[in-house]
């Protein structure tokens, strides 16, 4: 196995260009909201709303300003899938259809996938969707593709300030640390990794540099696998186990559906 | 900028419209710990990013910025660190002395001397929409009387025309005379000075008086930016200003879209001057341009106003009946800029070639004269006037542009229409879709325009070159086949021009002589490509760069090579050098600097001039020649090689020693001393003051915009006194404080958009991430008007109304200025009726008001109203 592999980002150098959606969007040909005919979100200048199966990067906008102005931020931060080393949506597939790669990264191989949504709801931070041209569950492969080709992912190319960074897992953390650090001395005491830590589902192989807590950045203060929560006796294992099946099934007659022109 | 220690983003939303160029601002702020400062209207995603915000009012920047030359001028650190001291003395006209009729806004409450009525133009062309002008007379330098005849040879006088003397060169074929003598006729006497700069007329001590009124108090009055946070961003730039360190400024068109925006861009200037960061790693005023390759197509010009290399554009409007006139009224004999007649010449020789000869004065007879402001309101004013027949669009969208009712109108008034893009744009389909025509107002039927559309290449399917913000070349390969018919504008323009010069073959008209002898040889060296008639980017590349006239396969390895003999040819000699010989194509260069040494990456792509990235580097050194501290080290005089060296190419004669004197009588830089860096300036010197040049007053004086919700309490003048005004019962304007449009509106673009939307509105991936239309306002006026975040709501201005969604934002903030709040509200301009994403067009709101030097539009600040719809 080729060392691990990932996304430090930065999100103090972050201008939300959304470069990284758009060259998300173009090298992996996901479709667009509505065929492009969206609608203002209202939210600031997020319109993409959140990560889903056709939106592998997704660029989120904090506006925290008091009302007299004398204090503001505008907090901006591309997210994406964490590639967590303990991965939820791995352990809970039952097709077998995600998948760690050789680079340490997390993969779900669209055509082994039954789009039965396990991955969806077990996905701590709501990273994963069912792309509904494929009908099966999709998130960011951090180009799997790309990768194998010896190159870097579209997004961290795309990236005009360096917000996103990617390399082996190890150079990473040290990089960040040391913009930690810097950012502490020029009097940002709030500055922090997320996710660098193995105390999070081992470590996240896409971490990131915040500037507040996480919850700001729509992120979970701590993440948990949801089997560790389930301290389920075997008769609730059992109903889950049918409750998963029922919904395979409809998926598929759902995805036969899709598919029929 | 990833060299400057501060760098000040105003006039300019960098990080959301030059995403790509912000790198290096945010390079410089990680890697050294560089400040970022925003001054701007509205919390931006550069705000986001910057180390200090500052809100300021729209069109409120002059007011700005004399505050912090007030400041700097009058710190005891600027007025004691021997670099201020030595700098602002020597390399700029602070010590000179200035006219003594001259009088200041302080003198006559706001206005100049030499106020006078407009003379108007040609009648022919009753478009210029003069108002005022000045006559720059009393702006002059104060010379000294004594010496006025005796610098001047009296053969010089008499040599005018080119003609008239015969030599002949070593085979004994006649070389034309020199146009030399006749620039060294123009030579005026010695300017005076005052080095200790004391005396009261000298241009330090009236600058001082200029801007004693710019204080603190006053900036927050009426800025309304806090004084707190403006004594923060002036004490941050004076800190980080020195021989040690350097500040940069980035602006963009929120400067330039105002009736003083080169008035604004000049104030800024000034105060880089003074703080001595011109010409220095890290330092400058960066004009970030708006589109790709817009820098190229002000060099190779598009401008009507100039040709080729910035020379200006021969006029009716002047004396430049013949070459020689225009070389005596456009000539400055000192510095540089006397080499423009080798530059004129060479350029006129690449128009007609061998048909120029100096019997008939290089074809300067064939050559267009301008009538008056050509500019695009002034053409639009003229179309609606009925003057203009037919029009080509190629990369424009005139239906969503300025008073956009008003120059659809116009449109409708074509006989013919030629429109070249990428899609059917608003102005392709103005006669059927647009908003007049959707509520029946105006009947298709009744439009006599004949509408043709072509389809037009994307980028990545032609070779050429993008010209950046740097003034660097950077040649593209072709990437992929165009679709269908679809052609490149170069294509389309060497058709046109083709075909132009068959129907004038036989025409016997004097008029059509240019045609008929104008050179037109760029046929494509692959069949391929010839066959589809797509011309050589290379050929014109070359015509670009200048070669030989006896020897075309010699191409000019430098402008330095020109003569004003009709030996060399050379379309734009600020491109010569760009393209040195047959093999050495040097825009298409990717070779970067090793990592961690310092140097200009001067390997990759080519910058105009001569291949320097940074211009006037001589300023790099001091009056001595040696760097200002080794941080800034850029460009020395290496005592040793007898010439100047460093990491760039030096922006000076390179054998020109920094003790140089100048000789009497010489013309070009043997004018000037070896202390002198703008060599581009006739002495030589950075201008605090600008005796010429300039059409709205020698200083920057806040004047407020057109259209403003308040009254300039500066001053008792409202507006710039010499503002060019199209009226047009389409075109009406809103008074001073009128109630009516009470709130101060500003325009701009957003990352997700490109201009008109003519390249983002019809790609998904773009209209996904800004759908819609909107208008941002604070809450505090959302709540005064009772509207929530996504209602509609209508704007209106005095031209038009439209509508758009409400988005309710704490990064937009109600401005107190004195005891009154003014509401700034915002809205990107890029939708239209067309696409995949619509929305009204906000360019509807904005009138036909122009800056007098550049006749630019006022965009960037103008009142409106705003209700829940």
């Amino acid at each position: 196995m080729a060392e691990p592999m990932g996304f430090y980002t930065d999100t103090t150098v972050c201008i939300g260009c959304k470069a990284c959606e758009v060259a998300c969007k173009e090298w992996n040909q996901l479709p667009s909201t509505n065929g492009g005919r969206n609608t203002l979100s209202g939210n600031s200048y997020d319109n993409t709303r959140s990560l889903d199966g056709i939106h592998w990067r997704h660029v989120k906008f904090v506006e925290q300003f008091t009302d007299d102005r004398k204090d503001g931020r505008w907090l901006l931060m591309s997210d994406v899938c964490k590639h967590c080393v303990q991965a939820a949506c791995l352990e809970v597939c039952p097709t077998g259809a995600i998948i760690r790669t050789e680079f340490d990264t997390v993969v779900i191989q669209s055509d082994a996938c039954n789009g039965c949504r396990d991955c969806i709801s077990a996905c701590p931070f709501g990273v994963i969707d069912i792309n509904p041209a494929s009908g099966t569950a999709q998130k960011c492969t951090l180009c799997y593709d790309r990768l194998q080709a010896g190159m870097q992912p579209a997004c961290s190319q795309a990236c005009p300030t360096q917000s996103i960074q990617f390399g082996t897992i190890r150079e990473l953390k040290e990089r960040a640390q040391k913009r930690v650090a810097q950012l502490q001395q020029l009097g940002e005491k709030r500055a922090y990794l997320y996710g660098a830590d193995e105390k999070m589902l081992g470590g996240l192989n896409s971490f990131y540099l915040l500037v507040d807590k996480p919850e700001v950045y729509g992120l979970p203060p701590d993440p948990k696998m949801p089997t560790r929560n389930l301290k389920a006796g075997t008769w609730f294992s059992a109903l889950g186990a049918v409750l998963v099946g029922l919904m395979g099934v409809i998926s598929f007659r759902n995805r036969g559906a899709e598919e029929r022109p | 900028m990833a060299d400057s220690d501060c760098i000040v983003v105003m006039g300019s939303n960098m990080a959301e419209n030059h995403p790509v160029a912000f790198r290096w601002p945010m390079k410089a702020k990680v890697e050294h710990g560089a400040k970022i400062i925003h001054i701007d209207p509205r919390f931006t995603r550069t705000s986001a990013v910057a180390d200090i915000y500052a809100p300021v009012r729209a069109g409120s920047d002059i007011a700005f910025l004399g505050g912090v030359i007030n400041y700097v001028i009058n710190n005891e650190r600027w007025k004691t660190d021997p670099f201020f001291k030595t700098w602002v003395a020597s390399y700029t006209n602070a010590a000179t002395i200035i006219n003594e009729d001259f009088k200041d806004t302080e003198d006559l409450n706001g206005v100049f001397s030499g106020l006078v009525q407009s003379k108007g133009g040609v009648p022919e062309w009753p478009f210029n929409a003069i108002t005022n002008q000045y006559d720059s007379a009393s702006w002059q330098y104060s010379r000294v009387k004594a010496v006025a005849a005796a610098a001047v040879p009296e053969a010089a006088k008499t040599a005018a025309a080119p003609a008239a003397a015969a030599k002949t060169d070593a085979a004994g074929k006649p070389v034309p005379p020199s146009f030399a003598p006749l620039i060294q006729a123009q030579l005026k006497p010695p300017v005076e000075k005052d080095p200790t700069l004391q005396n009261p007329r000298c241009v330090f001590q009236i600058l001082k008086r200029h801007f004693s009124r710019y204080t603190p108090e006053m900036v927050e009055q009426n800025t309304g930016c806090p004084k707190e946070t403006f004594l923060k961003v002036a004490e941050t730039i004076l800190a980080n200003s020195g021989a040690e360190r350097t500040v940069s400024f980035a602006y963009a068109v929120a400067w330039t879209q105002h009736t003083y925006g080169v008035q604004i861009i000049g104030c800024c200037a000034m105060l880089q001057l003074l703080l001595g960061n011109v010409g220095r790693p890290g330092a400058g005023v960066m004009a970030l341009r708006g589109h790709a390759s817009i820098q190229g197509s002000t060099d190779v010009p598009t401008l009507y106003h100039s040709i080729q290399g910035y020379m200006p554009a021969p006029t009716a409007l002047k004396k430049h009946d013949t070459l020689a006139d225009y070389f005596v009224a456009e000539t400055p004999p000192t510095g540089y800029f006397a080499n423009m007649p080798k530059f004129m010449v060479s350029y006129l020789k690449s128009v007609y070639g061998d048909k120029a000869t100096p019997e008939n004065q290089y074809g300067y007879d064939w050559h267009p004269k301008i009538l008056g402001d050509h500019s695009h309101m002034a053409m639009f004013a003229a179309m609606n006037a009925g003057k203009v027949k037919g029009m080509v669009l190629v990369g424009q969208n005139p239906a969503t542009s300025l008073n956009a009712r008003l120059e659809r109108a116009a449109m409708r008034k074509l006989e013919w229409l030629v429109v070249k893009d990428n899609w059917l744009t608003e102005s392709a389909t103005y006669w059927k879709a647009a908003p007049e025509v959707k509520n029946g107002e105006v009947k298709p039927a009744d439009i006599k325009t004949e509408v043709f559309f072509l389809p037009a290449t994307q980028v990545g399917e032609i070779d050429g070159t993008f010209t950046n913000t740097q003034r660097m070349l950077q040649f593209h390969h072709k990437a992929a086949e165009a679709p269908g018919d679809c052609r490149s504008d170069t294509w389309f323009s060497y058709e046109l021009g083709k075909r132009l010069k068959k129907l004038y073959a036989n025409s016997t008209l004097p008029r059509d002589e240019g045609w008929k002898n104008m050179t037109w040889d760029y046929e494509h060296e692959n069949a391929d490509e010839r066959k589809k008639g797509e011309p050589s980017a290379l050929k014109i590349n070359k015509e670009l760069n200048g070669f030989f006239t006896d020897d075309p396969s010699r191409h000019c390895v430098g402008f330095a090579e020109l003569k004003d003999d009709g030996s060399t040819t050379c379309a734009s000699w600020i491109y010569s050098g760009m393209y040195p010989g047959p093999d050495k194509y040097l825009p298409d260069r990717r070779t970067p600097d090793p990592p961690g040494k310092p140097g200009a990456q001067l390997q990759w792509g080519w910058a105009w001039p001569a291949n320097r990235r940074i211009m006037y580097n001589r300023a790099s050194a001091d009056l001595e020649g040696k760097p200002w501290s080794e941080r800034k080290k850029w460009v020395w005089w290496d005592a040793e090689a007898k010439k100047w060296v460093g990491y760039d190419v030096p922006d000076y004669i390179v054998t020109k020693p920094p003790d140089d004197k100048p000789k009497p009588g010489a013309i070009g830089m043997d004018a000037l001393p070896g202390t002198a860096p703008f060599i581009m300036r006739a002495d030589g010197l950075g201008w605090l003051f600008a005796p010429a040049g300039m059409l709205d007053g020698p200083l920057p004086t806040h004047y407020e915009p057109v259209e403003s919700p308040v009254k300039n309490q500066l001053y008792q003048q409202q507006a710039s006194p010499v503002i060019k005004y199209w009226k047009d019962s389409g075109n009406p304007l809103a008074q001073p404080g009128d109630p009516k449009f009470p709130y101060a509106l500003t325009t701009y673009r957003l990352t997700e958009h490109y201009l008109a939307g003519g390249m983002s509105r019809w790609l998904p991936w773009l209209t996904e991430l800004q759908p819609e239309l909107f208008i941002e306002i604070s809450p505090e006026l959302a709540q005064e008007k009772g509207i929530k975040n996504l209602d509609w709501v209508k704007i209106s201005s005095p031209r038009a109304q439209i509508k758009a969604k409400a988005l309710v934002t704490k990064r937009m903030r109600p401005f107190k200025m004195g005891d009154k709040v003014v509401h700034q509200v915002g809205m990107p301009w890029h939708w239209g009726y067309e696409g995949l994403s619509t929305g009204d067009v906000v360019n509807e709101l904005t009138s036909l008001v122009g800056d007098p030097n550049v006749s630019m539009h006022e965009g960037k600040a103008f009142v409106c109203n705003v209700e829940k719809a």
